[in-house]
């Protein structure tokens, strides 16, 4: 039996029903609609596992599923060398989310990852702490960071309502996730025009640890 | 395993010969110290965990910091000090290095003159290894320092440069910048006063800003000569060679070079043969920020090893940890399990 995870309530899951059904195969909770048992019709050999966004590459990575649905931005933030253990599918054209870095609107002296940087010494110096920045993505932000030479930072952990830590005065700054950039706005922020960190979009993953026979499934779902 | 107690019994009781002071310390360490230390980075590297009670703590991912802790606590010098056990770091899967590691290491806080200190330790880890047959590199931050305080340039530039010494890429993408006429900025187009970064931060930024945009660049020359500097390699004399030529074009190395000078010959007089020794002006600059002078490292041919040995002089680091009072410092460490396996490589 081969086992495919997928978000268990909202829109990503609603999304997921739509695009597995317009390639033929029907995705269903069974029973009440607040149980998490699912039924999947037009395939042989499938079953549904209803499952946290959040915790479907986890399951993918430890072979527990043999397919999941979830953002790239959670399976790069939570899978250290996620391409040994989950390798992409289908790119499923929802879920748009770009990862990036934002700071307040009011620094109109800072518009790129430099001008951050520079900032981020001057802080440190002045406040005697690094500058916050605050995020769920913390292995993603580190590395982007990292990478683009941003130092005397330092991450404070966000696990919802990120847009409201810099006024609320817990962190300077925030790296976070947004489609049409409305929270941010109206948070009085400004996203970094080189803070891009990630572009992310509902993906079927395929776990590379778990084995078994996906062949039909994928074939059904790449036949239209 | 009683083969590597063995091996960390001799490390220790070779640096123990010298008159140094065994010293413990805690395996667990208070995160905040070495986070502000290091930054983000080490977070990427080392095993943060907290408790209710004492907040977060970190699995000690080195000994430099609680030994240097302990001496700024107590502070007679000169003093040395040795110490052996385990470190914590995160690995890469792709190197199949143990996240748990031995590490001896020796500790010199000591006033007299530098180089001799450098070459007393460099030559104590030289000897220790010589039997190995390793490949032995050396560099010296303290050139590059220099080479920036002479640049035809502001102060601001300067502190920018030297902040990123430690990022290589960071720290071109600076030089690139700073040796072309300032590019216009379009400024952001403000919004709502929030956070701690207040109005005047921001007031003072963009006047500095309107300052830098009339920057003349780094003439060419000064940025070909730091070119230069950084890609001089070779044996210590022909590097040093190729280093007094260069102050022709950079004279503001020539102390550092000078002080270069003085170590090679320190080195020489420890029984140190200084034509085998490497030397690379980059050499260090992508280790952890402390070592802020010389610096060395021994190496076997196998790839994928870290370094066997590594060391160097971090005074900034006890300036950083004694709050304003510093000491001269020069340390290494030798990683046990490889200096066994490369003994016994060499043995067969």
């Amino acid at each position: 039996m081969i086992k495919l995870g997928v978000p268990s309530k909202g829109r990503l899951m609603n999304e997921t029903f739509d695009w597995f059904a317009k390639r033929g195969v029907q995705l269903s909770k069974s029973g009440s609609d607040r149980e998490y048992v699912g039924r999947v019709e037009g395939v042989d050999g499938v079953e549904l596992v209803l499952l946290s966004a959040g915790e479907i590459p986890r399951e993918l990575a430890a072979g527990r599923i043999h397919l999941g649905v979830t953002g790239t931005d959670l399976v790069h933030e939570k899978l250290a060398n996620w391409a040994d253990t989950v390798e992409p599918v289908a790119e499923m054209g929802f879920g748009f989310a770009d990862l990036i870095v934002a700071v307040p609107a009011c620094w109109r002296d800072v518009t790129s990852l430099h001008d951050l940087d520079a900032v981020a010494a001057r802080f440190r110096a002045d406040h005697g702490f690094r500058l916050r920045i605050a995020t769920k993505y913390h292995r993603l932000v580190r590395q982007f960071l990292t990478a683009q030479g941003v130092a005397d930072y330092q991450l404070v952990d966000s696990q919802g309502a990120t847009e409201g830590a810099v006024k609320n005065e817990t962190a300077e700054a925030i790296a976070d996730i947004t489609s049409t950039g409305a929270t941010i706005v109206a948070n009085h922020l400004r996203i970094l025009e080189d803070g891009l960190v990630l572009k992310s979009q509902a993906t079927l993953w395929k776990s590379r640890i778990a084995g078994g026979d996906c062949g039909p499934l994928i074939r059904k779902i790449r036949a239209k | 395993m009683s083969q590597l107690r063995a091996e960390r019994a001799r490390l220790l009781a070779v640096f123990e010969a010298t008159g140094a002071v065994r010293v413990e310390a805690d395996i667990l360490q208070q995160a905040d110290v070495l986070l502000d230390l290091y930054g983000e980075d080490i977070r990427a590297r080392a095993y943060v965990t907290s408790d209710p009670l004492r907040g977060e703590q970190m699995l000690r991912p080195d000994f430099t910091v609680p030994v240097v802790q302990k001496h700024m606590a107590v502070s007679a010098e000169p003093a040395r000090y040795t110490y052996a056990g385990p470190v914590f770091r995160y690995q890469d899967s792709a190197t199949g290095r143990a996240a748990q590691s031995e590490q001896v290491g020796y500790e010199v806080f000591d006033r007299s003159a530098p180089e001799a200190i450098e070459a007393e330790v460099f030559g104590l880890f030289h000897r220790i290894l010589a039997p190995l047959g390793l490949i032995a590199s050396t560099g010296d931050v303290g050139l590059l320092r220099a080479a920036i305080d002479g640049l035809t340039t502001s102060e601001a530039r300067k502190a920018a440069l030297r902040r990123h010494i430690w990022r290589p890429a960071r720290f071109q993408s600076l030089l690139d910048r700073f040796s072309q006429p300032v590019a216009q900025k379009v400024l952001g187009v403000g919004g709502q006063q929030i956070g701690l970064r207040r109005a005047q931060d921001v007031q003072e930024r963009l006047a500095q800003l309107q300052d830098e945009a009339t920057a003349p660049p780094i003439p060419a020359a000064e940025i070909a000569a730091l070119t230069d500097l950084l890609a001089i390699r070779g044996k210590l004399p022909e590097a040093l060679e190729l280093l007094q030529a260069l102050t022709g074009r950079l004279p503001s190395i020539a102390t550092a070079v000078l002080h270069m000078a003085t170590r090679i010959t320190a080195l020489d007089a420890a029984g140190v043969d200084v034509a085998q020794i490497g030397f690379e002006a980059a050499y260090g600059l992508t280790a952890m920020e402390y070592y802020d002078g010389f610096v060395f490292g021994f190496y076997a041919a196998e790839p994928g090893w870290p370094a066997i040995a590594s060391g160097g002089r971090y005074d900034a680091l006890t300036r950083v940890l004694g709050q304003g009072r510093a000491v001269p410092a020069v340390g290494g460490i030798i990683r046990p399990e490889y200096s066994l396996r490369a003994a016994i490589g060499s043995a067969s």
